[in-house]
């Protein structure tokens, strides 16, 4: 993770004598195109702004002189999607992100759940390196009910899903991970949980006994299991408003009535077509329960 | 008698701060008019974990209320928007925000080189950016962009600037259009603000 955003440093250093290839919405599409032609993946309906700024960034980590470059390596390199997809869908996730979210669902959310189940069911949309999967997996099992929760973790991104299944952090984010564990009170130190090995905080494998990990796209992917809680913390804001109500169309359908949904803290559900079949529960922490089918 | 070459072109302004920039921000902001003709859209280096606090006294000290906008929320004429914490915050084609938590830049989430830069795009000539006092470089490749689009660079001049390093870092990288002290940044947007009476 540092070593991206030293990357980024690199560049935005040499930007100033470097020639800037300038990438137009029109470039978007083109490699929108292919990519959604060769390889079955639509980034379509992606926030232009960000994607494009990623684009942006694969041209000069990989020092593209033209965006028609970038085509050709596409169309004439399958082992380039890979690497494509990583720059483009790559989301930077802290344990604990949020602390007063992880307090909200251990105080109000997890116990409500078990007021009328024995077990449950718990989705992360887009769990990326598992940061958050292993915040759920601590905090559950500080509540002694580790062991009644099923949790299903997908991601688009193959070699980062790769990651999150190993349970891995590089110990140079644990200092802020430990931060934010601390800010959410938990009982223990992360510490606690994890052992260090060549610079890597190998946590716990027990912990996610429950867990299992699957490839999966939210935008093309089919609905395939009901949920009490889906965690989607900051996804859907790398999609346009279009694309949003697709995907929420496919989380409501995946969500049990009366059952809870999590997004970003700064994710609004406000503009989006089935809204009404929300209620808003802590609009702080942005967590909605589905009231309608 | 205009001080400044401005005329109605323009469609938002945007200011980027960090350390030192808190007082020459909130004096702008309480000195502009209520129905100041642009939005202000503001990208300023803060404390990742607080969420709460900065939108609220900024509020206070200015004469229209800040906003910390949500994701894909819409950029209205008259409005004041602060990015929030722990997120990067861009402008889209269409006038509306989005945010997102890629890795930081310049070690800063909200970066101000991603606000510029994306405006930039999106606003081309029509926008005016505005660099104020702060201790790194984030912030010069976003003027640089801005200028690059044809847009308008404005940096708080650096004898004024408790630390100079970001408008300083800004002039070195591209061409500023005025380097100005924060009473001449408030001229210049009140005759700005004059041109759309």
């Amino acid at each position: 993770m540092i070593q991206s955003q030293k990357a980024t440093f690199d560049i935005q250093q040499s930007s100033g004598s470097k020639k800037n290839v300038e990438v137009e919405i029109a470039d978007l599409r083109k490699i929108t195109e292919v990519v959604k032609n060769r390889y079955g993946y639509d980034f379509s309906d992606y926030a232009k702004s960000s994607f494009r700024r990623r684009i942006q960034r694969v041209i000069e980590m990989f020092q593209f002189n033209s965006v028609q470059e970038v085509i050709n390596r596409l169309e004439n390199d399958s082992s380039f999607i890979e690497t494509f997809l990583a720059e483009i869908t790559v989301n930077v996730t802290e344990m604990f992100r949020d602390p007063s979210f992880w307090r909200e669902a251990r105080d109000h959310i997890i116990p409500n759940l078990f007021l009328n189940h024995d077990t449950v069911n718990i989705w992360h949309a887009g769990c990326s390196s598992g940061e958050e999967v292993m915040s759920m997996c601590i905090m559950l099992k500080e509540m002694d009910i580790l062991h009644k929760a099923n949790i299903i973790a997908t991601d688009i991104d193959k070699p980062i899903l790769e990651k999150a299944k190993q349970s891995r952090v590089p110990i140079k984010n644990m200092a802020l991970n430990e931060k934010n564990y601390i800010r959410y009170q938990g009982q223990k130190t992360l510490s606690h949980y994890y052992e260090e090995k060549d610079g890597m905080a190998i946590l716990d494998p027990t912990l996610f006994a429950g867990v299992s990990y699957r490839n999966f796209d939210l935008v093309k992917g089919e609905v395939f299991n009901k949920f009490d809680l889906i965690l989607c913390r900051n996804v859907m804001i790398y999609f346009n408003q279009n694309l949003q109500n697709r995907v929420l169309k496919k989380l409501h359908e995946s969500l049990f009535k009366y059952s809870y949904l999590a997004i970003g803290s700064k994710e609004s559900l406000i503009w989006c077509e089935i809204a009404s079949n929300f209620i808003i529960v802590n609009n702080e922490e942005k967590v909605y329960k589905k009231i309608k089918d | 008698m205009s001080k400044f070459k401005v005329n109605n072109k323009y469609k938002a302004v945007l200011i980027g701060g960090s350390a030192g920039s808190f007082q020459g921000v909130t004096r702008i902001l309480s000195t502009i008019p209520k129905d100041f003709a642009l939005p202000i859209i503001m990208c300023l280096h803060r404390l990742k974990h607080v969420r709460h606090g900065f939108e609220e006294a900024l509020s206070i000290k200015s004469s229209k209320p800040v906003t910390e906008p949500c994701d894909k929320e819409s950029i209205k004429k008259g409005g004041v928007y602060l990015a929030p914490s722990n997120y990067h915050m861009s402008i889209e084609l269409g006038n509306t925000f989005s945010l997102s938590t890629e890795a930081a830049i310049n070690n800063s989430r909200p970066a101000i080189d991603v606000t510029l830069d994306t405006a930039s795009y999106a606003y081309r000539q029509k926008l005016v950016g505005i660099l104020l006092s702060g201790a790194n470089k984030d912030g010069a490749s976003g003027m640089m962009r801005i200028k690059e689009r044809g847009g308008l660079t404005i940096v708080q001049d650096p004898e004024e600037c408790m630390i100079d390093t970001m408008p300083t870092a800004a002039m070195s990288l591209t061409t500023i259009d005025y380097v100005l002290r924060v009473d001449q940044i408030i001229e210049f947007l009140l005759e700005l603000d004059q041109q759309y009476r």
